[in-house]
This record gives structure tokens, sequence and C-alpha cells, in this order.
């Protein structure tokens, strides 16, 4: 028998805001614990939330970018469940007004475009972080009340590698969008899934099942692997799949039972009475319209358009807006696009993978690399030395034509100071010379690769064959 | 002093500030004298709960060189005491209860902080049901509070500590909180006066939370004035709390100074429903008595009606309930107050708050946890918050009629201790008269009317649309002209006739 598989996805997405969703406390990752803390984020006695605008406007953006309707009147509601991470005891989240609605994302899958539909937006506090040591535990309160956004899809997702296409895609839209830093190192971006399977052709969706404790997007496509073939196999052998959450279990790369359904938290939602309703204009959501920015899919398009990329170039320049914008302003400033592309591809993208850093961090200009693009176009400086320029400018900055002044990397193109040494070359390698006049072109890279060794590399490769070639051939072998 | 019969007459709150700016007092004398009173009348009233007398001693002296050194601000070493759930930075906050017995507040309360600024010293905690939950303070951890009047009866609640002490000259003014009646009811009990804010008026940060949506910070104090005098301090928008409302606040002071003689053009609605049955004669005849000299001063006097009255007590007792079940639900032993150790959280929660939590607690915790149930919140809680849009709207269609409304406070005065304690249906009965106010949100004030023929305090509520302190400040203030001066309190069982022990 075949299946359906149906996957829904809720994200929790940290906003990118200076401070807490309903206290002053600076979101810094990393602080040591408890350091971060104040009465309301603590939950102190008396102490009472108010809610952070930023936040507000970040989910609303994040909405706007994805399509969904925002709801002009939206409200905050208290989630009631008791966990020692919790300072309330109580989570302020957002039940049945969330501040966006509906809406959805297109993803490339090898059976071509599909749009996958979004539930709801909304925004709520996160929690602490229970630490256990040896004979005790400790909550550190740091995390508690950073803004997060819970993005809920529909249950359209049908493969495990399209939830994993679907939240590289959204990554790339909260990233452009300004909305969020998507780093899942520091729990930026963290996951839970639903999903079900039926026999194709089954109208209703069969029994789901919940999982949570997915803390990469690799984690998340061996997690619906493994559960989508325990599915299946308990529905082909006669079986029934239990509705319950189950945890991830990484190292094993299985998925363990929880809680079931009858097991399920009744959290009791009401509606905050601390906070105030969110009102939001007409005015406002123009206004907030006119600030996003362009999204990966209409650059990708601009970036074929106006700069004459190959789609992939755009699709791997958009990945990461900063290095669009990189490449966006070396490009205008070369006048040479492809090239521009070629660099950033293969040389930067290069360094920052190798050491996991980001291009806003590195000392490398937009200028500088255009310039530097320039210089080996107009044969100021060979390939090669280009290439040991660009690793100093990522390095530590600086204008490549200080650069090669410094290092005296300007390429010899003078045609009287390169034919001493070829006459020098074809004097110490008798051999070669011959050959080649013998019709063996191959040993003229050989006398090339002479050339340019004793000019120490910095002779014009291009320049260097000419001179070779008009010498060797005005020759004739028996003179 | 002796510790027997009447107490010497403290200043009012607006005598004491007059002789602290003729420099006629320190404020060291003051407060000394302060806690002599209290030193004396406290093991017999139990109305605070913690005096800071070494503390408030030395803010009373700085308060004096501060003062000497011609500091202007108005309330430089007045002392003020506090109700026991609203913060002050490094007091005790134990709220009556047990699970914060050894809790003490890192932060003030915005009121706390406003108070500061302006000069106050703060005396001490005064005594409250737990968590503000009840109406005759013997909810408190810590035992109930006395009335003055007659020890063997209850001050009232939940703000009793604050009524009692102010009574008895134990106080110059106080704070409590009121969420269904807690300052007007101890007041009228006690007889003196209790003012509770229009909600959003008064900051609540820094107030324990029992009903979010309903509670209220006021003065209780021993004249009209006074209460203008401290909601003066008190009011306006606090970027600390979404709730308190951004609206210029007038001049209470200058509304009570420049109140008329008369009540000419006023027009004051009597609600048929608070005069139905279950009222005491003499709390009826109190009532009418002023209504007959409001008459007699020229207000018009008309009768209104409140249909949704007879639903108030239950709405407010879903929707209290409910947000109190989460409010309460940070008491957990892990960051703070008691923690009874156990193998497991779960078994940690259980027994901590099985330990720190008293019967009438955990009563409301668990009635407002199954009116938030699933299944059960449609029934329950979105009809209760349905009443309170039909109550709110009962007092606009009123408040077109008439400028203020006129009521008894409680149907009873001041009831024995023990009385009521076993019998929750009959204690929550008897805040019909003040529930609604906070449940529409509008301002409301106690007053003292005479005696009952026990000699027993008679309270008046006067009741005004939100946000008109203003009005009902100057009213009330009129009215007080015109009922007899309470004598001191005899701070005394009346059943024995003698002096306590």
């Amino acid at each position: 028998m075949k299946f359906a598989v149906s996957i829904g996805l809720e994200i929790h997405v940290q906003l990118r805001t200076r401070t807490k969703i309903f206290c002053g406390c600076p979101t810094t990752f990393g602080a040591p614990p408890n350091t971060q803390v104040c009465p309301v984020c603590l939950g102190l006695p008396g102490a009472l939330p108010v809610l952070n605008r930023e936040a507000v406007r970040l989910t609303v953006m994040a909405g706007l970018a994805l399509g969904c309707r925002i709801n002009l009147r939206s409200k905050f509601d208290r989630k009631n469940y008791f966990y020692p991470d919790m300072p309330k005891n109580y989570q302020i989240s957002q039940y049945d007004l969330p501040l966006c609605v509906g809406g959805g994302l297109e993803i490339e899958t090898p059976a071509g475009r599909r749009f996958i539909r979004l539930r709801r937006i909304h925004l709520e506090e996160d929690v602490g972080k229970n630490l256990h040591f040896a004979q005790s535990s400790g909550v550190d309160f740091n995390r508690a009340g950073v803004p997060l956004m819970e993005i809920v899809t529909e249950p359209d997702l049908t493969s495990a590698d399209e939830a994993h296409t679907f939240l590289l895609a959204l990554k790339e839209v909260l990233l452009h969008g300004g909305i969020s830093d998507c780093n899942l190192e520091e729990g930026n971006l963290r996951c839970d899934v639903n999903i079900s399977v039926r026999p194709e052709g089954a109208d209703e969706l069969g029994v789901k099942t919940e999982l949570k404790n997915l803390n990469s997007f690799r984690a998340v496509h061996r997690a619906l692997d493994y559960e989508i073939r325990r599915q299946i196999d308990l529905l082909s052998c006669g079986r029934t799949v239990v509705q319950e959450t189950r945890r991830w279990n990484d190292e094993l790369g299985i998925t363990e039972s929880m809680r079931t359904k009858e097991e399920a938290h009744d959290y009791r939602y009401f509606p905050e009475p601390d906070l105030v309703p969110v009102e939001l204009t007409e005015e406002q959501l123009t206004e907030w319209r006119a600030q996003l920015p362009e999204l990966p899919a209409a650059r990708r398009a601009r970036l074929v358009r106006e700069y004459g990329l190959p789609e992939y170039d755009a699709k791997v320049l958009t990945a990461d807006p900063d290095v669009a914008d990189f490449f966006e302003a070396a490009a205008r400033r070369s006048q040479q696009p492809k090239i521009v592309s070629n660099w950033i591809m293969t040389e930067v993208l290069r360094v920052l993978g190798e050491r996991g850093s980001s291009i806003r961090d590195l000392p490398l200009t937009p200028d500088a690399l255009a310039e530097l693009i320039e210089m080996v176009q107009r044969g100021v400086i060979n390939m090669p030395a280009a290439k040991s320029v660009l690793a100093e400018l990522m390095e530590h900055g600086g204008r490549p034509a200080e650069i090669i002044e410094r290092r005296g990397l300007v390429q010899i193109s003078d045609r009287g100071a390169l034919e001493p040494v070829v006459e020098e070359v074809l004097r110490d390698h008798p051999g070669p010379a011959a050959d080649y006049r013998n019709g063996k072109a191959a040993a003229l890279q050989f006398l090339i690769g002479q050339v340019m060794k004793r000019t120490r590399g910095k002779a014009n490769p291009k320049l260097v064959a000419e001179v070779l070639r008009a010498r060797l051939e005005s020759q004739s072998p028996s003179s | 002093m002796s510790c027997s019969g009447p107490v010497s007459e403290l200043p009012s709150l607006s005598a004491a500030l007059d002789a602290l700016r003729r420099n006629e007092v320190s404020s060291e004398e003051l407060v000394s004298e302060l806690l002599r009173t209290i030193e004396c009348w406290n093991p017999t009233l139990n109305a605070y709960v913690y005096v800071n007398s070494e503390e408030a001693l030395a803010c009373a002296r700085e308060a004096d060189a501060r003062r000497r050194a011609g500091d202007p601000a108005p309330w430089v070493g007045v002392p003020i005491g506090i109700k026991d759930n609203i913060c002050v930075r490094g007091q005790p906050c134990t709220c009556g209860s047990k699970i914060l017995k050894s809790y003490r507040s890192p932060y003030d309360a915005t009121v706390s902080r406003r108070l500061r600024e302006a000069g106050a010293v703060f005396v001490g905690r005064l005594n409250l049901d737990e968590f503000a939950m009840g109406s005759s303070t013997e909810t408190s951890a810590w035992g109930p509070a006395r009335n003055p009047w007659d020890v063997d009866r209850v001050a009232g609640g939940s703000s009793g500590g604050s009524a009692a002490a102010v009574a008895a000259g134990m106080a110059v003014a106080a704070l409590g909180s009121d969420t269904g009646g807690s300052i007007r009811q101890p007041a009228a009990f006690c007889g003196c006066v209790g003012l509770k804010p229009s909600y959003g008026r008064v900051s609540r940060y820094g107030l324990v939370a029992y009903a979010s949506s309903l509670d209220q910070i006021g003065p209780l104090t021993r004249t009209v004035r006074d209460a203008a005098l401290l909601l003066s301090v008190l009011a306006g928008r606090d970027p600390m709390d979404s709730t308190s409302l951004d609206v210029p606040v007038p001049d209470y002071i200058a509304a009570v100074d420049q109140a008329p003689d008369d009540l000419r053009g006023r027009c004051i609605g009597l609600p048929r429903e608070y005069f139905a049955e279950g009222i005491e004669p003499d709390v009826a005849q109190a009532v009418k008595a002023a209504v007959a000299d409001m008459a007699r001063l020229g207000a018009d006097v008309v009768e209104v009606s409140l249909p949704h009255t007879h639903y108030a007590v239950a709405a407010y007792y879903l929707i209290a309930t409910a947000e109190a079940s989460a409010n309460l639900a940070r008491f957990d032993g892990v960051r703070y107050g008691l923690r009874v150790p156990s193998e497991d959280v779960l078994e940690q929660y259980e027994r901590t708050r099985a330990e720190g939590f008293g019967q009438e607690v955990k009563r409301r915790i668990i009635l407002g946890t199954y009116a938030l149930s699933a299944g059960y919140y449609d029934a329950y809680y979105l009809r209760a918050q349905k009443v309170r849009t039909l109550i709110r709207r009962d007092f606009e269609r009123a408040f077109q009629q008439c400028d203020l409304l006129l009521t008894p406070v409680a149907p009873t005065t001041a009831f024995r201790i023990g009385e009521r304690i076993s019998d929750p249906l009959t204690m929550y009965l008897g805040d019909i008269f003040t529930v609604p106010a906070n449940l529409a949100g509008i301002c409301a004030i106690s007053i003292p009317a005479g005696l009952d023929s026990r000699g027993l305090p008679v309270g008046l509520q006067l009741m005004a649309p939100a946000l008109e302190e203003a009005r009902l400040l100057q009213v009330a203030h009129v009215v007080e002209q015109t009922r007899p001066r309470l004598p001191r309190p005899p701070l005394a069982s009346r059943a024995s006739g003698g002096s306590p022990a």
C-alpha cells in the first residue's frame, strides 16, 4: 500500500530586539546565568509586564513578508502550566487573536514549486532554562522573557525533504526581513513538528504525533524520516498510531513517547489582564509595509534581471542577505557583476565557511573587492597575486593598491623588461626550447613557468607566452 | 502614656502635614508618638504584622534634617502605613501568607516610590486577609486584625489592618487595596474613610496581584480631605503598568478645599437594588438620615436602577478567582518564599503550596482553576465577563440620570470574629454593595455615617463614574461635614464592657 504524509511545523523564532518582550533586560546570548533578569522577568510578586512595541513590529513584518492577514486588534492570553523554568507558571502568549493569520511561502521541490500555507503567527515570551548538576538543579532565567514568534503551518508538507526546504526558505525570509538573526546555535530558531500518514487517496488525515526536541534542521529531517517510517510500519501491519507527543533522541536516532493525548495539559487560556489589547492602524501597516526589505525570491529575480547573473549565482548570493548586499555594492562599483559573483562564491564564501563568520565581520569591503577585480582586468596584477591580496584583505582589510605596492606585486607587462629573462631561460633550457620548435606545444608551458619563477610570479603570463612564442618562432631550429 | 482607655488623638494627615510644615512638630516626634501608640495597642488589635521602628525613626530624623536644610517637599517626614501586599524595597511583603513569610521585596511598588520620593516614612506593614482574599482579615496567617470599636469583632477586610490602624490612631494614613470592597468595607467597619480609585487611576506595579482586572490601590484615612491628599500623590500614569491610564490628574485637594457649602445642582441617585432585603435596620436608617441631610443641602435625590446587581457577586467570584488561580501560580518554592523540599519537583510544588497557602486561598484557586477548565470556560468565566459588561452598562445608564450614587457599604456593621469564617457564602454575599464598582471600574468612597445602636460605625458609599474622583471627593467632603463626628473608639470589647486584657 502507498501512503501519503502530512507534516505541519510549529517554528519558534527569536526576534531581533535589543530588550526582552515585557521588560528592559537585554537579550544578549551567553551571559552568566541570571545576570539579565529583573522583577518582571523573574515573576516577582507585584511585577507587571509592559509590551515591547518592537517585538510587535517585527512579528507584523514577518506576517507582511509571508503574506499573512494582520489583525488590527489582537490580544495576549495566559497559558497556564507549572514548570520550573516558567517564572510565573503561566506563559504570556496569544490564543484566539494572534497578530497574523494565513499567508504562506512558496518552496521549490523536485516536483516543481509548491505553496505551503501558514495558519498563524503569534507572539509570546520565552521561558528560562533548567540546568542539572550532580546534586541539584538550577534555573537560568536570562532567556525568560525573550520575545518569540511562533509560526504555525498547515499540514501541507509531504516529506522530510520538503520540511527541510521550507525551513531553509523561511530562514531566508526572516534574515532578509531583518526579523531574526536565525542563529541556530543560539536557539534563535526552534521547531516542533506534527506528522501523520494515511493510505494514499484517503480523505481524512491520519492520527498525528507531535515531535519535540529538534535542535537543528538536520534533526528535523532525520526525525521526520524516522517517524514517517515508524508510522507507515505500524499501519502496514494493521496497527494504529497513538496520538501523542514524542521526543527525538538524537543520539539513538529514534523518537520516544513523551505523553499521550490523555496526559495532555489543559492550558486554561484566558485573556491577560495585565496587558491592554494591541491596536494597529492601516496607516501603521502601510508604513511598515514600506519598510519591508526585498524578499529572497524577488531579489533573486532582480539579480538575474539587473546583473545578468545565472539563476544559480543569484540563489547562492541571496541565501544570506548580507552577502547579497555585499555583492550588489561591489558589482555596482566594478561593472563586472559575473566576475564579482565568481570571486564571492569561490573565495569569499569559502573563507566565511571556514571561519563560520558573517560577511559583516570581514574587514574586506565591497569597494576593495571591486578595486582588486579591476586591477586584474587592467592587467596590473595577475590572478595568483590577486588571490593572495584578497586573502590579506579578508584578514586585515586595507586598500588593494597599497597592498600590491607594499608587496611589490605589480605585474611586469613591459616587453623590454621580460626579453632578457626570456633569453636567459632559453639559454638555460635548450631541451624544451627544441621540443617546442619540433611541434611539442606543451613545452611552452614549462618555459612560461620558468619565466614566472625568475620574475617571482610578477610577470604577465600572457605577455610571457607572447614573447616566448615570438622568440622561438623567429629562430629556425637549424640556426 | 497609658495603654488602657481610649487613645490620644493622633493628627489627621492634613494636620500632620501642616504641623510639620510649620515646624510645630518634628517628624521624629510624630513617628515616636506613633510607634508608642503602636506598641501600646497593636498587641490588642493586630493591625501591623511588622513594624520597622528603627528604620522609621532613622528615616524621620533624616527627614527632619532635610526639612531643616530647606527641602520644600510637603510630605517630608510624614509616616504612612502600608498594607502588606504592596512592595516596599527591603521590607517584608508577606501578603498575610505563610508562603511569603520570609520574603522581602527587592523593589518599590510605584506607589511606594512616589511616596518615598515625596518624603514619606514607612512605619510598618499592615495586616490583611491572605493575598487580600477575604472580608474580615480572619484569613491572615498572622491572625485577625481586631476592630477598635469592639475588639471581639472583625476590622473588615481585606485591608482590615489598614482600617484598624487609622481608626485607632496607629497610623496617620494608610494604603490599602480594593478588589471587591477591600478598602471600603473595612473603612466602614472601623469608622474611617476609604477610597477605591477608578481602575487605571493608580499604578498597580508592586501590588501583589489577587485579581488583576479588579485590583486598585487606594487610601484609608481619617478624613475625605486626607484621602484627596494621598490620592494626589498616588494617581497618574505609570509606564510600568500598562493598565494605568494616561489622563491628566485633576487637583483633588482643590476639589475638596473649594467645595461649596451645599449640594445644590448635584443629583444623587439611590439604586433601588441596594436597598432591598437583607440590610440591617440601623444601616438603612443611617443611610436614610444621610439622604435627608443631602436633600436639605439642596441635592436632587432620585431613585435609579442597577438591574444586574443581583449577579455581581457571582460574576465577581468567578472572574476574581480565575485571575487569582493564575496570579498565585508563581508561589511554587522555586525562586522565593517557602519551599518544602521533596523528592521531585511536582511533589515540591504540592507540598509547598499545601503548607504555604491557607484554606480560603486554596478554595479560591480551586474555584478559579475550575472556572477556566476546558469545557467550563464558556459557562463560567466567559459568562461572568458578559455579566460584567451588563453591570458596566447599568452604571453608564444610571450616571446619565445622576452625578453620584449613594448606597450602604455593607448590609451589616462589623460582625463577630468567627461568626462567618466557616460560612464562605454568607461572607461573600456581604460584598454585594462593593463588588459592582470594581467590576465596572468606577470610583467609590466609604465615609462614616454614624454609629449603630451597638455603637459600631456605619459606612456610607458614594460612587462616581470612572475618573471622576474629584467630583466624588468633593461631594463626599460636603456629606462628611453633615455627619455626626465619631467619638474615639474604645479599643475594648463591648461584650465585657471593660478594657481588653
